[in-house]
Order: C-alpha cells, then sequence, then structure tokens
C-alpha cells in the first residue's frame, strides 16, 4: 500500500459521549465497544469450550469409561465443536473485523451501527439456550457438530429444538455481521481508498462476509429441515417417507466447506499485516494474494462432498470432488509463499505477534498438507472419521484460526488498550502454547494412522500410550490460554504506555491515530494518497 | 460437577490399570491383507513423501531467512514485492505435482469401486449397536455383538448406571471382539452390501481397506479378496449414537475347504434350532429359569438403552421399573419387543431373538426391579402375538 497522509489530528475523544455503566455496553453502536463485546465473549466462548475439551480429554486419559458416560461424552464433542465453531473462532473474527475494519479503510464506525449491536447481543442468548440444554432431561445434543440425520431427528433426545433454535440466532448474526462488513467496505472507504488499496484485512474479511451471506442461509434450511423430520412428520432425511439421509449431508456440507474457509481466510489477512511490519519489508505479491483468496473462496463450492467420499457415491463424483479438492492447494501455496518471500531478505524480529504469526504459517501449512493428503479419495477411506481428520482440522482450527486470533490480538493490543502487553508474558504464553498444541494434536495423525476412530469414548489398548500423551497435552495447552488472559488483563489495566505506531515497520490507517484509538476515529475522513 | 467428583477414583484406577499399556501401537497406516490395502498405502507414502520434500522446501526457505534476515544481525531489508514471473512458477509446479498424484490415485480409486463378478455375496446391515449378517447364496444369518463384558469397561466403580461390578481385567481384544464374526472365504472376491436399520453406521476394517457407510433406506457396495486366512479386526466409524464406541467388525478369513465345512455346520445348526422353536410352544418354563435366561439376555440385548438397573437415561431412553408398559398389558409388552416402535431408537427383537429368549426377557422385564407382577411369559405367548392371532 502507498504512504498514507492524515490532514487531521483527530483530537475528538474528549467529546465523547457515551452512557455510563452497563447501558453504554447495551445501547452501544461503537464499532470499538462492540468489537471489545465480540472479543471478550469469544473468549469466554473459548474457555467454555475448552473446558468441555478437558472433560474428552480426561475420560481418554486411560482405557474404560471413568468419568462420564458415553451419552454425556457425546454431548461434550458435539457441544464443544459448536461452541469453538460459532462461539469462539467466528466472533472473534468479526470482533477483530469490527474494531479494525473502519480503522483500516479510514470509516467513522461500521455502516450499519443498529444492527451491528443487535447482532452481538442475540448471541449470547444463543449460547445460553444451547449451553443451558446440558442441563436439561435428556441432555443437550449427543449427535456430533455435524448432527447427521437420522441421528439428530428420529434418534435425538428432546432437547433438539433448543440446539435448532440456537443454531438460527447464531446464523442470522453471522449474516447480519456479513451485511454490516461488506455495506462498510463497499461505501465508507475514506478518499483515495480504492479496492486494491485496501490492507489484506479487508479483503479477507470481504469476501468472507460474501461467503458468510452465500452459505448461512444454506444452514437455516438443514437446521429447519431436521426440526421439521423430527416433530412435524416431513420426511427429508427419511427413507421410509421418500427422503435421502445422504442428501442431508449434502446440504449440511454445501454449507459446511465454505464454513470451514470463513474461519480461515480472515487469519490469511491477519497474517499478511503482521509478517510484513516484522519483517519491515512489504508484504510480497499483493494482488496475487487477493486474488488467490477470491480462487479459494469460488472453489470452496465446489469440494463439498470431499467430507463424503464414504457414503457410497458413484465413481465420477469421487473422482470430481478429489480433484476439484486438490485444486486448492495451488491457491492456498501461493499464500504461504508469498509470507515466506516477504520475510527472505527482510529484517525481521520476534516480537509475540510475529512469533503467533510465524507458527501459524508453520502448523497451518502442515495442516493444509494433510487436508492435501486427505483429499485423495482412496487413502482417504482409510483415514475417514479417524483421528487423522481430528489431527488435521483442529491443525488449521487452533494452530491456524485461533493463534491467528491470539497473533491480532497481541498485534493490536496496543492500538486498543493504548499499553504495551507484557512482552515477557506473551512470549510464555507464545511458548506453552506452541509446545502444548503440538503435544496435544500431532500424535493425533499416529493414532488415526493405526486405527483409532474419533468420537469414541473408549478405546482398544493398543492407542492408550498416546492418548495419554494427548490428554497431557490438552491439559497444558487449556492452561496456557490463562496466560493469555493474565496479559490482556494486565494491559488493559496498565502498562508501558503505546505510542500512536508502536511497530516500527508497521503501515496502515490504523496506526495515524492515537494509542489508546479515541472513541470516535475518522470522524472527517483522511485523504489516502 | 461429574469430572470432580470421580477424579478421585480415576487417580487409583490408572494405577491398577498401568499394566494394560503392554500392547504396541503401529505409528503408520497398515499395509492389510489385500491387493487394494496394499496399493492404498503405497499411494498414502508417496502423497506422504511428497508432502515432506514440499514441507522441507517451504520449511527450510523459512528458517534460512529467520536465521539470516533478522534485524539483529544488522540487515537492511529489501525492498521488492512483486514478480509476476515468480508467481506464475509457484502457481504452475504445484498443479504439476497435483497432476502426478490424481494419476495414480485415479487408477486405485477405479479398481475399488469395481464392484463386478462376486463370488460370494454378503448383506450387511448395521443397528444401534450391533453387526448383522446375512450370506446371500447360503441359507444363514445372524447377529454379531460385543463380546467384552461391560465390567471391563464400565470402570466407574458404581457411580453411575448402579453398577457396582468390580473392574475387571482387561483382555488382549478389548473393545475388538465380538459373539460371532463374519466368516468369509480365502481367495474369493467377496462383496458386501451396507444398509441400516436406524441411523448410519460405518463398517471399516483396515485390513482391507474397506470402510463404507451404511445408509438406512439405501445399499451401498464394497468388496475384497482376501488371500490369507485369518482373524481381521476393525470397528464402527460413523457416530451412531451412545454405543457408537462399542460395536466393533471381526472377520475370520478362511480357507474355502474349511469356510464350507464351516456354513454346513452352521446352516445345520440354525436349521435345527429352527425346529426347536416348533418344540419350545408346547413348553412350560419355570420362573427362575426364565428370570436366569432372562436377566442375561436383558443384559446382552437391552441394558445398554434401558440400563442394567432399568432405570433407563432420562429423556433419552425410557426406563423400565414400574413403566406402564412393563406393568400392564402382556401382549401390549410382547408387540413392543417383537416389533419395536417406529420413530423412536426402540428396534424390533423378534428377529434378533429366539422365542425363548424373547419369552425370558419378557418375564424378566416384568418381575425384576420391584416390577412384580408375577407374570410368566411362556413361548407360545409370544408366537402367538408374533404370528396376530
Amino acid at each position: 500500500m502507498s504512504t498514507m497522509t492524515d490532514t487531521h489530528a483527530h483530537d475528538h475523544d474528549h467529546h465523547d459521549h457515551k452512557p455510563a455503566g452497563i447501558t453504554r455496553w447495551l445501547y452501544t453502536t461503537n464499532h470499538k465497544d462492540i468489537g471489545s463485546m465480540y472479543l471478550w465473549f469469544s473468549f469466554i466462548m473459548f474457555l467454555v469450550g475448552g473446558a468441555m475439551a478437558m472433560v474428552i480429554r480426561a475420560e481418554l486419559y486411560q482405557p474404560g469409561l471413568q468419568i462420564v458416560d458415553p451419552n454425556f461424552f457425546n454431548q461434550m464433542t458435539t457441544v464443544h465443536g459448536l461452541v469453538m465453531v460459532f462461539g469462539a473462532v467466528m466472533p472473534a473474527f468479526v470482533g477483530l473485523a469490527n474494531w479494525m475494519v473502519p480503522m483500516m479503510i479510514g470509516a467513522p464506525d461500521m455502516a450499519l451501527p443498529r444492527m451491528n449491536n443487535w447482532s452481538f447481543w442475540i448471541l449470547p442468548f444463543a449460547f445460553a439456550i444451547l449451553i443451558s440444554s446440558l442441563f436439561m432431561e435428556g441432555g443437550g445434543p449427543n449427535f456430533g457438530w455435524t448432527f447427521y440425520a437420522p441421528l439428530s431427528t428420529t434418534y435425538s433426545n428432546d432437547t433438539t429444538a433448543l440446539f435448532v433454535f440456537s443454531v438460527h440466532i447464531m446464523g442470522i448474526s453471522s449474516i447480519m455481521g456479513a451485511i454490516n462488513v461488506i455495506v462498510t467496505i463497499f461505501n465508507l472507504r475514506a478518499p483515495g481508498m480504492t479496492f486494491m488499496k485496501m490492507p489484506l484485512f479487508v479483503w479477507t474479511w470481504l469476501i468472507t462476509a460474501f461467503l458468510l451471506i452465500a452459505v448461512m442461509p444454506v444452514l437455516a434450511g438443514t437446521v429447519t429441515m431436521v426440526l421439521t423430520d423430527k416433530y412435524f412428520g416431513t420426511s427429508f432425511f427419511d427413507a421410509a417417507g421418500g427422503g435421502d439421509p445422504v442428501m442431508f449431508q449434502h446440504i449440511f456440507w454445501f454449507f459446511g466447506h465454505p464454513e470451514v474457509y470463513i474461519m480461515i481466510l480472515p487469519a490469511f489477512g491477519i497474517v499478511s499485516a503482521i509478517i510484513p511490519t516484522f519483517a519491515r519489508k512489504p508484504l510480497f505479491g499483493y494482488s496475487s494474494m487477493v486474488y488467490a483468496t477470491a480462487s479459494i473462496a469460488l472453489l470452496s463450492f465446489i469440494v463439498w462432498a470431499h467430507h463424503m467420499f464414504t457414503t457410497g457415491m458413484p465413481l465420477a463424483s469421487e473422482l470430481f470432488f478429489m480433484y476439484a479438492t486438490m485444486l486448492i492447494s495451488v491457491p492456498t501455496g501461493v499464500k504461504v509463499f508469498n509470507w515466506v518471500a516477504t520475510m527472505w531478505k527482510g529484517a525481521m524480529t520476534f516480537e509475540t505477534p510475529m512469533l503467533f504469526a510465524i507458527a501459524f504459517v508453520v502448523l497451518f501449512t502442515i495442516g493444509g498438507l494433510s487436508g492435501l493428503m486427505l483429499a485423495i479419495t482412496p487413502v482417504d477411506f482409510q483415514y475417514h472419521d479417524t483421528y487423522f481428520v481430528v489431527a488435521h482440522f483442529h491443525y488449521v482450527l487452533v494452530s491456524g484460526a485461533i493463534f491467528s486470533i491470539m497473533a491480532g490480538c497481541y498485534y493490536w493490543l496496543p492500538k486498543w488498550t493504548g499499553h504495551m502487553y507484557d512482552e515477557k508474558l506473551g512470549k510464555t504464553h507464545f511458548w506453552c502454547s506452541l509446545i502444548s498444541v503440538n503435544v496435544l494434536f500431532f500424535p493425533m495423525h499416529f493414532v488415526g494412522l493405526a486405527g483409532m476412530p474419533r468420537r469414541i469414548p473408549d478405546y482398544s489398548l493398543q492407542f492408550a500410550d498416546f492418548n495419554q500423551i494427548i490428554s497431557i497435552g490438552g491439559f497444558a495447552f487449556g492452561l496456557s490460554q490463562l496466560i493469555f488472559l493474565a496479559v490482556v488483563i494486565k494491559c488493559v489495566k496498565g502498562g508501558e504506555k503505546a505510542p500512536a505506531k508502536p511497530w516500527e515497520g508497521a503501515e496502515g490507517l490504523e496506526w495515524e491515530v492515537p494509542s489508546p484509538a479515541p472513541y470516535h476515529t475518522f470522524s472527517t475522513p483522511p485523504e489516502v494518497k | 460437577m461429574k469430572l470432580t467428583r470421580s477424579t478421585g477414583w480415576a487417580i487409583p484406577a490408572l494405577l491398577a490399570t498401568g499394566n494394560v499399556m503392554a500392547t504396541e501401537m503401529p505409528l503408520n497406516m497398515t499395509q492389510g491383507v489385500t491387493d487394494i490395502s496394499q496399493r492404498t498405502y503405497d499411494l498414502h507414502m508417496t502423497i506422504f513423501y511428497i508432502c515432506c520434500v514440499i514441507a522441507v522446501v517451504v520449511f527450510g526457505m523459512m528458517f534460512i531467512s529467520i536465521l539470516l534476515h533478522r534485524k539483529s544481525r544488522g540487515v537492511t531489508p529489501a525492498t521488492f514485492h512483486e514478480s509476476t514471473t515468480i508467481e506464475v512458477i509457484w502457481t504452475a509446479i504445484p498443479f504439476l505435482i497435483l497432476i502426478g498424484m490424481a494419476i495414480p490415485a485415479t487408477a486405485v480409486l477405479t479398481e475399488v469401486e469395481d464392484n463386478s463378478n462376486a463370488d460370494v455375496t454378503v448383506l450387511v446391515t448395521g443397528s444401534q449397536w450391533k453387526w448383522h449378517y446375512k450370506y446371500h447364496d447360503y441359507d444363514l444369518e445372524y447377529y454379531s455383538v460385543l463380546a467384552t463384558p461391560r465390567a471391563q469397561y464400565e470402570n466407574y466403580n458404581g457411580m453411575f448406571n448402579g453398577n457396582s461390578e468390580i473392574p475387571q481385567e482387561k483382555g488382549e481384544n478389548y473393545l475388538l471382539e465380538v459373539d460371532r464374526p463374519l466368516v468369509i472365504p480365502a481367495g474369493k472376491k467377496v462383496k458386501f452390501l451396507m444398509t441400516s436399520d436406524d441411523v448410519i453406521h460405518s463398517w471399516w476394517v483396515p485390513e482391507f481397506a474397506i470402510k463404507q457407510d451404511a445408509n438406512p433406506g439405501f445399499i451401498n457396495e464394497a468388496w475384497t479378496k482376501v488371500d490369507k486366512p485369518g482373524i481381521y479386526r476393525g470397528k464402527c466409524t460413523e457416530l451412531c449414537g451412545k454405543d457408537h464406541g462399542f460395536m466393533p467388525v471381526v472377520v475370520i478369513v478362511k480357507e474355502q475347504a474349511e469356510f464350507d465345512a464351516w456354513m454346513n455346520e452352521q446352516v445345520a445348526i440354525a436349521a435345527k434350532a429352527k425346529a426347536e422353536e416348533q418344540k419350545l410352544l408346547s413348553m412350560q418354563m419355570d420362573m427362575s429359569e426364565l428370570m436366569a435366561l432372562g436377566e442375561k439376555t436383558y443384559l446382552a440385548s437391552c441394558a445398554a438403552c434401558h440400563q442394567p438397573n432399568g432405570e433407563g437415561l432420562q429423556g433419552v431412553f425410557p426406563g423400565l421399573k414400574g413403566s406402564p408398559v412393563a406393568l400392564g398389558d402382556m401382549r401390549k409388552h410382547i408387540d413392543t419387543v417383537v416389533n419395536g416402535v417406529s420413530g423412536t431408537a426402540m428396534q424390533a427383537y423378534g428377529k434378533q431373538l429366539g422365542l425363548k429368549e424373547l419369552a425370558a426377557v419378557i418375564t424378566y422385564e416384568r418381575n425384576a426391579w420391584g416390577n412384580n407382577t408375577g407374570d410368566a411369559v411362556q413361548a407360545k405367548d409370544v408366537n402367538a402375538v408374533m404370528k396376530g392371532q
């Protein structure tokens, strides 16, 4: 991006009109307040979903059923997945978008601030409904986060309606968030901020928002069909009434595959902001990064059935979905090569955001390579529904998406709070997370190849040693995240005063406003040259 | 709450079971025992090695950069940030690598999907939580159920489900053993037709490289040809409800002559059992005999859902203790067990259990856990309901 000049000093902060106390947060239409609420909410959900993962890992610590019964175990795997996908990763990215997109494009706020307020405030209710169902008679959803019919229809427990309702609310929230991002980016860019000058985080979020609008209604349709099949006598997924249970999987994964890119494209944007900053060198191949992101998004619509190779598809479909899936590694590879080329011949320093960003590139690539292995249909017959798959998607989601969110938080914390975070504590958090996340997920590759299916509460004896190691890694990773909480709280409360641009190599409009960013920024749009 | 209450039990249990860790786990995919499984393994290794090379190149460049191009070495950053040539090169090379991967993958896949010209056909039906095998070319069908006793895997020390049994030492084939394995002949192309009675299951034997979903209302195909006789073990791999982790697959491969002998014997046993059933109709079993057999049958077939103590799981599986079905009209009770309840997880046991077992288990349900109806159900009562009399 070109250099940007800011003609005005934005010193409107002493004119802030915000109500005090709880009403400030309830009624707020300010993108920074809403962004903070999204981020705190997603962190709470991260801990809640993490606690469920701890229950899973405790039960799997040794063979035999020790702690929970299989029915509750299934509820834990299901709700862990739902909470992490819809409660932790997605809202965290929306929170980052709320904070950063207006500041990056020189807009005073999101384009639709009241809708912004609403799209956040319905989320806590959605998760209250979902999580409360765990305490009701019959327990919470126990059919996996993918809720395959007829396990989720004819054979599910009585609280399925609550699950459906909560997913609807999450979907509405996501769609409203996506509309807001698109309208903001299309209409509120500062003069001179052309599309091809936008930071990549803005670009990746714009594409993500289109994916959200395309597929969240599909998810809504799926859960509605589950609802009517279970309670109103329809037979969408019941062969006895002319339906087809495999059709459920087609519809679900038509949502589900773009959904996984929804959870990774903004991560690409964050890493593309951080690596150039700490390499002190502009991003290599900016326009190819934009095109690669768009290609990944388009391809995501024609690969869904690679989740379903064992459902009995005809050979021609299996070949089509195998080839299409393999193709995705081309634009994804381009991104990784561009990041490495950005580092090449730079002058790197390794503050916490950079450490997380580098770990992201390495570990996401490992997840991408195991994804390529999974794309090969005949071999997928052996990998499918084993721990190899669990290892794959946790590499891209935890050490991918979540590491990028951590990186983004460390990167922008000085801008949000006005204080530098504790670098030593941040690095401790990084190294603890990096080691434990690999102790947690790397052995899962071996366990899966050796034949351990996923979603089982108990296993045969040869898997015992590895599961013990995995569980220890899991507990360590869970505890490491409390360090992050400590860093954030410490940084919010005080610390070294942060300058407007705390990172030597940083570029972009967000660094032209003071730290902490005043309540209102860019009330007068800056001029971008 | 569940976690904290029981960790106190888990720790001593861990020490006690320390010696079960003896079994070695292979670190890689099995090469299996069929041509397909070997080719699948070879393909897996090829792709894996290619991925390793890519990883070494990419991470190598990155770590060189991290070592050399750091500010602490006093370097000045370069300013280059664009090169169409380089972008084209690193788009084209991966594309060519992918074509190299796709060719062998297509060849193996085409062969895997060739279900024609089978010598033997077996219909595999999944249900919660057991497998049913029916030979198309012989008059033989049976259920295959987990053989590991509950006392080996329920280690709650009586905290849940009212199970107060002392945990047993876990056996060698813990959770990988069944009462009646599937038996197939060696050296023959065996075709499996997969379907399900309730939810989706998936039948997997790693050594054959077969994993095929069993979808209710639809039939899927898979095949194998195993040359080496032996016992091969696998599992259900599609989440199918509470006891998904407890429905293993065991296949015994026998030489043709041995297979034929086994088959003749099994067909004879099945025919004899059918004849015995007729005799049962005029037989009167006494209460203690019914209750003993009933308890055994109940624990094997009913306790997974209704629980050993008859209390069920609240909101998921109804309890039988004091329930209107178990205390009410006997014919209604027999009908429920024999024909199941459509639209629920209650299966039809008429085809799964013999008349004697059905009579016994219904008697047990009507008299256990304080359900003291005093009813003794006989084989002929069950038969009457089955025949619609």
